[in-house]
């Protein structure tokens, strides 16, 4: 009964704080500007079954996205074990949905052992590759500090969750056996879990009541009280990909990657120029016009959701021509950049009820032009995201920002723009001399 | 001096002619020495494949794509809308171009400002000649020698289009020998979004030297290209390792005209 009671406070804080640090993530994304990004419902729906659920572009580096399938199924498969642990945990049963569910139960339950192993051996890998092998792009300068520490500890609580279920399925199989077990006795003499069935006789055979009873507690509680805290860790996290990943991939640019977009303000202006009986569509005084972009509230939510999005893998730097060679651009760190200061202008706007003027913005503060100089527009990032973020289109929006609002273009990209004013062609040849080489 | 069969559409015009298609020729296509052979290169085939082809000639200017990459968004549309304003006065339908800049441009981002025409990369063009006869490999001079093909982002990457150019290498019945990194992995050769015209930034190493150096580790008889920035690229690069007499840089173009001699 009392444990009932603390189960249920502990469910509805936990749920009650994750949806505050939604609600604020998705304020975040709603302070970039519009983009309509609902056309073509079947084909986004296409693109998020292959790529999002199907991991397709994963499977470019087989090693990783195999290691990976297994923490990815093994999270979504044991959902259904935390519906019967939220279930006995609201009613003070244990293993409500054995007897209803009968073989199939243990079958579940087996599937879920399977895959946690599997995923143990996946979290065991990937914490070797980060801190033992040290695989290039999970060692680069921008996961210093604060995103290394991320990394580990998703990875250090999933294998603990993970110890947990074991713990617990194997406790409670050692005390069904001995007919002690507070599962409904279904005088099958075992519950039979793939797993469990085989290792508790060696890790938990030895123990007597008491402590088989504490230690299946344990992972019991251990297991829904990582789950709680992971819940709320996530918004704070690159992990929070698991959950936004969907909807990134969903809204995904769905043209070429060649095809940037054409600035629609820019083309009110031009027009205006070539034909004076043209009359631009009226300003939205909301909205203050400015070309490009010089902080994150001058992108469009989907390259914010991208932000959060994100989980730093790397993939897009490791294909970066400009990072091979070792200059300062790293898409990865764009998009990285781009979540925390967001996250910046969230707090502040958390302490101050509105945005405050804290004399800082994405250009500059966070993101120098060097990197943004160095890009190559070559697309390998775009194609290299396993989730569908777009670097490329932030850089470039920042590059509008430097040319055409503080007209800080490098001094040769100046004298190409003259060029191609003044003679149409980047070089400094005459207009008049375009067809010269079929004589020559 | 060779004398090219070229119309320009104003002359066709005068004529009353209506060229079946436009060779967009692009600025490296009409001003740098070496895209300018490409340039001849492709009017050779056109003209031996009968394709009844004119070019903008004086009326060409600038696509707008290095401005545009660069950021110079207005610049780019008003070239845009000024060249949309002489291929809408000539009616213009379809265009090859031989450059995937000028391609993804006019394919991609014209149509939004009121530019819409079937676009073609040469080498696509080029797989389409063959495939319908119009055109057929009878010189074997690359018979048996070993060529990689340099994916051009712009084309690859930025378009989908990997397979045109590997056609045409195949259909010289030549080795084609694959870079790691390519196709939808391929690595730029470093002059795309306008590096072409700026120094690199501060780093350990050009992109072009390490592009170059991937290729030349397969021991090609030629690195093909399909991009006239792509090509001083590898060509700056394989004279980066001295390997310029053995090594050949050439236009997928190039490689049917000295193939079949023309």
């Amino acid at each position: 009964m009392v444990a009932s009671i603390i189960f249920i406070l502990l469910f509805i804080a936990g749920t009650i704080f994750f949806t505050i640090n939604v609600r604020k993530v998705i304020r975040n994304i709603r302070l970039g500007k519009e983009l309509d990004r609902n056309d073509q419902p079947g084909e986004r729906l296409k693109v998020t079954t292959l790529v999002a659920l199907g991991q397709k572009k994963m499977f470019d580096k087989p090693i990783p996205a195999i290691l990976h399938l297994f923490l990815y199924t093994a999270f979504v498969i044991t959902q259904i074990e935390l519906i019967e642990i939220i279930c006995d945990g609201i009613s003070g049963t244990h293993r409500v949905f054995r007897p209803s569910l009968g073989g199939f139960y243990t079958f579940i339950v087996s599937f879920i052992e399977i895959l946690s192993v599997l995923a143990f051996i996946g979290t065991i890998a990937f914490l070797s590759r980060r801190n033992l092998l040290k695989v290039p792009r999970l060692v680069k300068n921008e996961l210093n500090g604060w995103p290394k520490l991320d990394a580990n500890m998703i990875l250090i609580a999933e294998f603990t969750l993970i110890c947990f279920i074991f713990m617990m399925n194997g406790a409670d199989e050692i005390l069904y056996s001995r007919g002690l077990s507070h599962a409904k006795d279904l005088g099958d003499g075992t519950f039979g879990f793939a797993i469990s069935n085989k290792i508790a006789p060696v890790l938990f055979g030895g123990l007597n009541e008491h402590a088989l009873h504490i230690v299946e507690r344990i992972g019991w509680w251990g297991h829904i009280l990582m789950v709680f805290g992971f819940l709320n860790y996530l918004p704070y996290s690159k992990h929070f990909h698991i959950v936004l990943a969907f909807p990134n991939v969903y809204y995904s640019n769905l043209n070429p990657f060649g095809k940037f977009t054409n600035l629609e303000s820019v083309t009110n202006e031009v027009k205006a120029i070539m034909d004076p009986s043209f009359t631009p569509p009226p300003a939205n005084p909301d909205q203050p016009m400015r070309f490009g972009a010089k902080d994150v509230t001058d992108l469009t939510w989907k390259q914010l959701l991208d932000a959060y999005s994100c989980t730093e893998c790397g993939r897009c730097t490791s294909e970066c021509p400009a990072n091979i060679t070792g200059k300062l651009l790293s898409p990865r760190k764009i998009m990285m950049s781009t979540r925390d200061r967001l996250e910046d202008i969230g707090k502040n706007i958390d302490a101050n009820g509105t945005f405050k003027e804290d004399g800082k913005s994405l250009l500059g503060d966070y993101i120098t032009t060097e990197e943004l100089w160095a890009c190559t527009s070559c697309n390998a990032c775009v194609q290299a995201c396993p989730v569908n973020i777009d670097p490329l289109s932030i850089i470039m929006d920042m590059r509008r920002y430097i040319v055409m609002e503080q007209s800080a273009a490098p001094t040769e990209l100046n004298g190409v723009f003259t060029n191609i004013e003044n003679n149409g062609a980047p070089w400094q040849f005459s207009q008049a001399d375009r067809l010269n080489w079929k004589n020559e | 001096m060779e004398v090219l069969k070229v119309s320009t559409m104003a002359e066709c015009m005068a004529n009353g002619e209506t060229p079946e298609i436009l060779f967009w020729v692009g600025c490296a296509g009409s001003f740098d020495d070496r895209a300018k052979k490409v340039t001849k290169a492709i009017v050779k085939i056109l003209n031996h494949a009968n394709v009844k082809f004119a070019v903008l000639g004086t009326e060409e200017s600038c696509n707008g794509d290095p401005a545009k990459r660069a950021g110079n968004e207005f610049l780019f549309q008003m070239q845009a809308m000024n060249n949309i304003m002489v291929l809408n006065g000539y009616n213009v339908k379809k265009i090859v171009t031989g450059c995937p800049h000028c391609f993804n441009t006019l394919k991609n981002e014209y149509p939004s400002l009121g530019g819409n025409y079937e676009v073609m990369h040469h080498t696509q063009l080029l797989q389409e000649l063959l495939n319908s006869g119009r055109i057929k490999i009878e010189g074997g001079s690359f018979k048996g020698k070993k060529i990689t093909f340099h994916d051009p982002c712009y084309l690859g990457r930025g378009n989908g289009v990997y397979e045109a150019p590997r056609e045409v290498i195949v259909n010289l019945d030549a080795e084609l020998a694959e870079m790691k990194r390519s196709k939808t992995h391929g690595l730029c050769c470093g002059a795309g979004g306008a590096q072409m015209f700026k120094e690199a930034e501060k780093g350990n190493k050009e992109i072009n030297v390490e592009r170059t150096e991937e290729a030349l580790a397969l021991q090609p008889d030629v690195i093909a290209v399909g991009c006239p920035f792509c090509n001083t690229m590898m060509t700056d690069g394989v004279k980066h390792f001295n390997k310029e007499q053995s090594v050949k840089v050439l236009d997928v173009a190039e490689l049917i005209v000295q193939a079949n001699d023309l």
